[in-house]
């Protein structure tokens, strides 16, 4: 369906116009993980093992931040300002529009693991990642995964105005137990347990090895699986749960 | 296009929301070229109709044909055809006129002129500007505009001028008399009466999901219990009004009583029940 294909990068183009346009949306996108990129590196600076351990970290929780935190506001912005509906009253295929939405949120997330990894070699010392070919595949498995999460958490936010409650009732939970758990060895073990069974733990464990000890992907197939395991639950429920239009509207 | 099938055809539609039945049993024929108005008081079962129709909603029970497809199937060759001005529906912030109306253009086969849409709407003012420094009326303009971008065969129009100002309300009828005059089917919803009666050739009076009179609007109520409405004031200047519904017999015994006693009936007038007073008596609550 070369047509599909087409309106897909017609789609793309215009989302990405539309994110540079507001200056908000690429401020959270962009210098947000920057700043704390910054300010944790001028902490850590000199500890180059800690530095090794935070950079992984960092990227993992950008993976997070442009596909599950910026889907789910993402998504109950356009469904409550009426775009979704709009949309589906044309004649443009949803899988061209949600394939430009995914496109749109992995180049976010392209550009910041960019971002990173260049600060990591030219900033913080960690060099270059040793393992390319497991970065990309834990990458993608991230966006896949918690982008799927992100358009089903949309399902359970009822109105833009709580959208940054509910998302950081996620997201900064999640981030803190995951930072907690990889970087301590002295963590309660009921903490560790919910850690690993979360998809931002695994994630971590993958860009670690992948950033810094080039362990290779046969060893990290469990981090692989639970991510994967996320991915279809949140897959299941982002199509099952769609909604176009505002409830009880 | 040739085709003289009706653009719309319903019969026996229900939709059901849990124990709520919104719509119960509506037939509709819309013929091609035709602009038919659904009019009612809020929450008769107007929208959920016309979404329906739209493709928006599953119906509980009926026949519905659109262009002679289902909507319920969504088929993208009938949102081809197909232009729907939504009652609410949103746009990006940061996005013009122009840059809308090119990209949606790119959705339909054979779109219309940009530019042309652009002057039809009476957006070339603000064809540049960013969509959320717009006015509601410009943003409604921008609706009626990416509804026609597409060149649709029918229109779907859900209470396009609702929180307009009178000189704002005029121009979209103007704009919807230019659609008809192109030859476009248009399904209007409305709670004004002088909409309806302006724009429609037929309308609907929905109520409670059912509709209760259809016809041409001028016709609508001839075959009502409404009355005709006979006034006059009588020799000594007193004001009388009468009822009937059969207003030749009536004049014709007051003009001859009148005559008989040699007076006038001055101011005397027959008005005819016009849409407002059957579509009040029609909603009113029993």
């Amino acid at each position: 369906m070369p047509d599909a294909l087409a309106l897909t990068w017609n789609q793309y183009r215009l989302e990405r116009r539309m994110f540079w346009r507001n200056p908000s949306a690429a401020f959270f996108n962009f210098l947000l993980p920057l700043l704390f990129l910054t300010g944790a590196g001028a902490i850590l600076a000199g500890n180059q093992h800690q530095l090794n351990r935070l950079i992984p970290a960092i990227a993992a929780m950008s993976v997070m931040s442009t596909t599950f935190t910026a889907l789910a506001y993402n998504i109950v912005f356009l469904r409550e300002r009426g775009i979704l509906k709009r949309i589906r009253g044309t004649p443009l295929p949803a899988l061209s529009y949600f394939g430009a939405l995914a496109a749109n949120a992995l180049t976010n997330t392209a550009l910041q693991i960019g971002i990173v990894v260049l600060a990591g070699k030219l900033i913080f010392g960690i060099g270059w990642p040793r393992d390319w070919a497991g970065l990309i595949v834990f990458v993608l498995a991230g966006v896949i995964s918690l982008a799927a999460l992100g358009v089903a958490f949309a399902h359970a936010i009822p109105n833009f105005e709580s959208t940054a409650a509910y998302v950081n009732a996620v997201f900064l939970p999640v981030v803190f137990i995951s930072f907690y758990v990889f970087d301590s060895h002295s963590a309660p073990g009921f903490l560790r347990q919910i850690a690993e069974a979360l998809p931002l733990k695994p994630l971590i464990d993958g860009l670690y090895g992948a950033f810094i000890t080039g362990s290779g992907l046969g060893n990290q197939l469990d981090a692989l699986a639970v991510i994967a395991l996320w991915g279809v639950f949140g897959l299941y429920f982002a199509v099952r749960g769609f909604s176009w239009e505002q409830r009880g509207g | 296009m040739t085709n003289t099938a009706p653009a719309i055809e319903v019969h026996g539609l229900t939709k059901r929301y849990g124990e709520r039945e919104a719509v119960r049993g509506i037939d509709i024929t819309v013929a091609r070229g035709e602009v038919f108005g659904l009019l009612g008081p809020n929450g008769a079962g107007k929208t959920t109709t016309v979404e329906i129709l739209e493709g928006y909603r599953a119906r509980s029970g009926g026949e519905v044909s659109v262009l002679g497809h289902d909507p319920g199937s969504r088929s993208r060759a009938l949102r081809q055809q197909i232009g729907i001005v939504l009652q609410s529906g949103g746009i990006y912030g940061h996005i013009t006129p122009r840059e809308a109306l090119r990209h949606w253009a790119a959705f339909y086969p054979n779109p219309r002129d940009v530019e042309e849409v652009l002057a039809l709407a009476g957006l070339q003012a603000q064809a540049d500007a960013r969509s959320r420094t717009l006015s509601g009326g410009q943003l409604r303009r921008l609706d009626f505009a990416l509804a026609l971008i597409g060149d649709p065969e029918l229109i779907f129009l859900d209470e396009p001028t609702t929180g307009f100002d009178p000189a704002a309300r005029h121009a979209a009828w103007e704009t919807v008399r230019n659609l008809r005059a192109l030859g476009k089917t248009i399904l209007l919803t409305t709670h004004y009466l002088d909409e309806a009666q302006a724009l429609a050739d037929r309308v609907a009076i929905v109520k409670d999901g059912r509709i209760l009179a259809a016809g041409p609007p001028r016709e609508l109520g001839t075959h009502q219990p409404a009355h005709y409405c006979v006034t006059y004031r009588d020799g000594s200047g007193q004001s009388v009004e009468l009822q009937t519904s059969d207003p030749t017999s009536l004049l014709n015994e007051l003009t001859t009583a009148a005559l008989a006693r040699g007076e006038r009936l001055h101011e005397l007038s027959v008005a005819r029940p016009t849409l407002e007073d059957v579509y009040l008596e029609l909603t009113a609550d029993a």
